[in-house]
């Protein structure tokens, strides 16, 4: 609404201002920040759109030269079985390490939020903390403490060490969602004979439900992507990012394009959908209101 | 959990020494109000005396610091709003934005499993003529719609009582009027009893049977809206409730129906049983619109208070009437209102008038005029933030 | 979003006081496990940091031991890549918010009118996070290799020297730290500007202010929460990070940094002592740095 009195307002000074800055606006300005905008897109997306092409090269060993367009890869991943092993684990570590930071964030999150307590600050200190840490110290902390206790590293320990990088950004991004949320709403459901388990489940909730699964969302992609805390705790075992690490000096094989572009693509299809879905839905509201 | 059985009608509300803090602010001192059944009662009062919360600790959402509060005469004060018959129309009504408008309206019955909640919820929406609306989500409704349903989804309960904290404040000046009709037809349709809140007095006159002007977390006074309004028996109910002309001086005679009050040399009378005080420095009134405005010195009579000459300062026109704001040496600024019956002002700026009254039009406060304002200036925020932040702090070791 | 971390709002004045037993429930599980997973390796860290090697012991064999002198050593030896390290972060820092600034600055603002095509660059702009941070680093090594026609075009038009070389060089490492850190540094810029009342911008221009004073005086003020929240994200992971500098991807022989350091004497040397007392001085610097940083910007409520 400000935005649009904003615009408003802003028609309504720029009309009379001297014609020399105007033509100035008009002119050549105007163009400046877009076309930049534009390069600067380029910019971003021209290592995934060389990782996509190189999915279809036909290499052999290493994938870095050229040799000629195949779908080969694409239908055979598993072909390279160690790719493929290293992506099962990722996904396993990604989605354990998902709902439990998801559990213990939301729960920190709606603690923050709606209670009083002490020693509050401490414990924001030691939300906040985990974000302000180089990954090297997180994981070369926890292999310490791993090397100290005699634990055999492997999928647990980095299912442990995920889970702990996470909990931070759940929490900021619940929280987030739970002081937006009119306390009015749960102490309508009260009034209305709701008993304090009914209006969790069935008000705060469902609302708070859009926030849980940014967080979800987030914390797997944390998860997914992570290479230096899980390099530290990993042992023998492989992940995605571990094995590109890995092969790196030798060759990664297409292998490995195809499965992150795979995800690029079901990451970017989920986002857009999302986009659309509440696009669609702010229209139809609109058109009613 | 509550009973799954409606309330057979509206209840009596009682609240018994009601007192409440907040950490480092008191908001409400002590409170004794009694609320009869089937009533519309109004709460007025101004923006933070402690309506809101009054409402709270009725619907349980805020415990009493001490007190006891009656409902139907069984004492409720440590029942969780859930287990009360009471229902709250929020001010911002707080419909549940995931659920369809049916599923807001239904969601107290099905809470209390009390059969065809659904069928009910229809019924609840036709009173209030969204029936049609029953699938859309609350966001999808106008200001006006959705304070119909939050309407709809408390009464559908059948309340012992009904709590409306402000609930057409955020509806426009048409929108509100009519609301405000609507809203008194339902509740005598429904026999339900409704404590409505408001800080709007022309909105508390019109709709409800009994008003009580509350201030600084106190019941100033209470009554019906005609006798509040003829008969202040405070300053700050004269003053809050449309305007008022006041005027303080020494009791200086009385006979059996009046007393005579000297103020700065001038006699002005009031009928003793329209007085609440009848010696001593006391405060009179009148309201501008039963002043009379002369051109020449009025003739004197026992019935009539005269006061002038004056000067006219200002002349506002504001349709119906106008209004004259005349200079009275040694009394002050008088306000008058006078109707317009005729084309133009009867007087002009820095005229020279005299206004009287009907002796019977006069009130006497109860207030004691004393050199001290009686309503002293709020501490400062910064002060307050300091308190507040202390009081915390200390609550908090205590923890 | 997480990106707004730094810009955590407080709730405690409205937070109600209800029963702490409820609230004691919900934090336990979550606290006990970041003090389990986070605050004991953190301590483990610094006995880590103190121990000595067992006499005549095995590679990678120590004992507790209250050894100032690692830490001495330490700085003596790898002083070079410690100083390396905030070097090369400091700089991809100030790159990426050159870059991002602008691109945050038109998504934000300029293209409000178009809420559809302002999502989109938003998509566009966290796209990168979506493919392996691996993958695109040694995609940029590919493409900017010496066979590759980028450099090879450069050289062509004498704008390289021949002999010269892109990957392996500290200019690379920067690059890539760069490029892997810009969406940290547009995300938070974006959702600051984004609440820009562009009102103040047209009360600038009416107090006759030049549109570059304007945004000098004006917007860049109103958007230091966002810059910091940026500047931090982008900053700490850059200092810490070994991806970049290491040589399998952009970096060379004279470039490793500190996460490099750890990373080699942790895992591949076994030298516990050292590669723990490198961790605490980073995190000791980077939070000293962040302390005076934020300080002195004037946003200290942001942490
Ligand atoms: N939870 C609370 N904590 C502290 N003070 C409060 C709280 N709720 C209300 N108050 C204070 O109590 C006073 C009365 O508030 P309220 O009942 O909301 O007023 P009204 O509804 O009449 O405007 C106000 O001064 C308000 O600041
Ligand atoms: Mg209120």
């Amino acid at each position: 609404m400000t935005l649009q009195e904003g615009r408003v307002v802003s028609r309504a000074v720029t009309r009379p201002a001297p014609p020399s800055r105007r033509g100035a606006r008009l002119g050549v300005g105007k163009w400046v920040l877009p076309i930049y905008a534009a390069i600067a897109f380029v910019f971003l997306l021209i290592p995934i759109a060389y990782t996509f092409v190189f999915s279809f090269n036909d290499s052999v060993k290493s994938n870095i030269v050229w040799r000629g367009f195949t779908f080969d890869k694409w239908l055979n991943v598993c072909d390279q079985i160690d790719v493929c092993v290293a992506f099962g684990n990722s996904l396993i570590i990604g989605i354990t390490a998902t709902i439990a930071a998801t559990i213990l964030g939301t729960m920190i999150a709606i603690a923050l939020v709606r209670y009083r307590f002490r020693f509050r600050s401490a414990i924001s200190l030691l939300l906040f903390l985990p974000m302000a840490t180089p990954e090297v110290v997180l994981g070369a902390g926890l292999a310490a403490e791993f090397l100290g206790a005699g634990v055999q590293k492997g999928l647990g320990t980095i299912i442990i060490a995920h889970t702990m990088f996470c909990v931070s950004f759940v929490v900021v991004t619940v929280k987030a969602r739970v002081s937006t949320l009119d306390p009015a709403l749960e102490e309508a459901g009260r009034d209305l004979y709701g008993s304090p388990n009914q209006v969790f489940w069935r008000v705060t909730f469902p609302l708070l439900l859009p926030g849980i699964i940014a967080a979800a969302l987030l914390s797997f992609a944390l998860s997914f992507d992570d290479f230096i805390i899980t390099n530290f705790n990993a042992g023998t075992t492989s992940t995605f990012p571990k094995y590109i690490y890995i092969s790196a000096a030798r060759g990664i094989p297409a292998e490995a394009n195809v499965i992150a572009s795979a995800v690029f693509f079901l990451a970017i299809i989920l986002v857009l959908a999302a986009q659309i879905s509440s696009a669609v839905k702010r229209k139809r509201l609109a058109k009613v209101g | 959990m509550a009973s799954g059985a409606f309330a057979e009608s509206g209840a009596d509300l009682e609240l018994v020494g009601i007192q409440k803090r907040f950490p480092g602010f008191t908001a409400i001192e002590h409170l004794d109000l009694t609320i009869p059944a089937g009533s519309f009662f109004a709460l007025l009062g101004p923006s933070g005396c402690g309506k809101t919360t009054t409402l709270r600790l009725v619907a349980g959402l805020e415990d009493p610091t001490e007190g006891k509060i009656l409902i139907g005469g069984k004492d409720v004060t440590n029942l969780k709003p859930y287990q009360r018959q009471v229902n709250t129309v929020f001010q911002s009504y707080a419909l549940f934005p995931h659920m369809t408008v049916l599923e807001n309206v239904a969601f107290g019955l099905r809470r209390r499993r009390i059969d065809d909640a659904v069928g009910k919820a229809h019924e609840a929406l036709r009173l209030v003529e969204l029936d049609h609306l029953s699938a859309r989500k609350p966001q999808q409704l106008s200001g006006g719609q959705q304070q119909r349903v939050a309407l709809a989804r408390a009464i559908v309960n059948r309340p012992a009582l009904l709590l409306l904290d402000e609930p057409l404040g955020a509806l426009d000046l048409k929108l509100r009027r009519q609301m405000q009709l609507e809203l008194k037809s339902i509740q005598e349709e429904v026999g339900l009893t409704f404590v409505h809140v408001t800080h709007d007095q022309e909105e508390a006159m019109t709709m409800a049977d009994t008003v009580a002007v509350m201030n600084k977390g106190e019941i100033e006074q209470l009554g019906a809206p005609e006798e509040l309004y003829e008969l202040p028996r405070t300053a700050f109910v004269a003053n809050f409730l449309g305007q008022s002309n006041l005027f303080t001086g020494h009791v200086s005679g009385s006979t059996s129906s009046s007393i005579s009050v000297d103020v700065e040399g001038t006699k002005i009378t009031v009928p003793t049983k329209r007085a609440q005080r009848h010696k001593g420095e006391v405060t009179v009134g009148v309201r501008p619109e039963k002043l009379h405005l002369h051109k020449d010195a009025p003739k004197k009579s026992p019935d009539i208070n005269t006061l002038g000459p004056g000067r006219i300062i200002d002349v506002s026109f504001s349709g119906v009437s106008t209004q004259y704001m005349i200079a009275i040496p040694g009394i002050g600024t008088v306000s008058v209102f006078q109707q317009n019956m005729t084309f133009g002002p009867l007087a002009g700026e820095g005229a020279e008038v005299w206004v009287s009254w009907n002796v019977d039009h006069g009130f006497g406060l109860e207030d004691e005029p004393s050199p001290t304002p009686r309503f002293p200036a709020d501490t400062d925020t910064a002060t307050i933030a300091v308190q507040k932040k202390r009081a915390l702090m200390s609550e908090l070791e205590e923890a | 979003m997480a990106f707004s971390a730094f810009a955590t709002g407080t709730a405690q004045e409205q937070a109600p006081r209800r029963k702490s037993k409820i609230a004691l429930l919900l934090l336990l599980p979550g606290i006990l496990y970041l003090m389990l997973f986070f605050l004991v390796p953190l301590v483990s860290l610094v006995i880590t940091s103190f121990q000595a090697p067992v006499p005549y012991g095995d590679i990678g064999e120590f004992q507790t031991a209250f050894k100032w002198q690692n830490y001495v050593d330490v700085v003596n030896t790898y002083g070079e890549h410690i100083l390396r390290s905030f070097g090369y972060a400091i700089l991809a820092t100030i790159f990426a918010l050159l870059f991002s600034y602008p691109l945050a600055y038109f998504i934000g603002v300029k293209a409000r009118r178009w809420p559809l095509l302002q999502n989109l660059m938003l998509v566009l702009v966290i796209a990168p996070f979506f493919i392996s941070f691996l993958l695109r680093t040694l995609a940029w090594k590919s493409i900017l290799s010496d066979e590759s026609f980028v450099i090879s075009g450069l050289k062509a038009l004498s704008l390289m020297a021949p002999d010269a070389h892109f990957t392996g060089t500290a200019a690379a490492v920067v690059f890539g730290l760069t490029y892997n850190f810009i969406p940290f540094m547009t995300l938070p810029l974006y959702s600051n500007l984004q609440q820009l009342d562009t009102r103040l911008l047209e009360a600038g221009s009416d107090l006759y202010s030049t549109p570059s004073k304007t945004f000098f005086k004006v917007t860049v003020p109103l958007s230091m929460t966002g810059i910091v929240s940026g500047v931090l994200l982008t900053f700490i992971p850059a200092a810490g990070d070994y991806i970049n500098a290491s040589r399998d991807f952009l970096g060379g022989t004279g470039t490793a940094m500190i996460g490099n350091v750890i990373e080699s004497n942790f895992l591949v040397t076994l030298n516990y002592p050292v590669a723990a007392a490198l961790s605490i001085i980073l995190m000791a610097v980077i939070l000293v740095m962040v302390t005076v940083y934020v300080k002195r910007s004037g946003t200290e409520d942001l942490l």
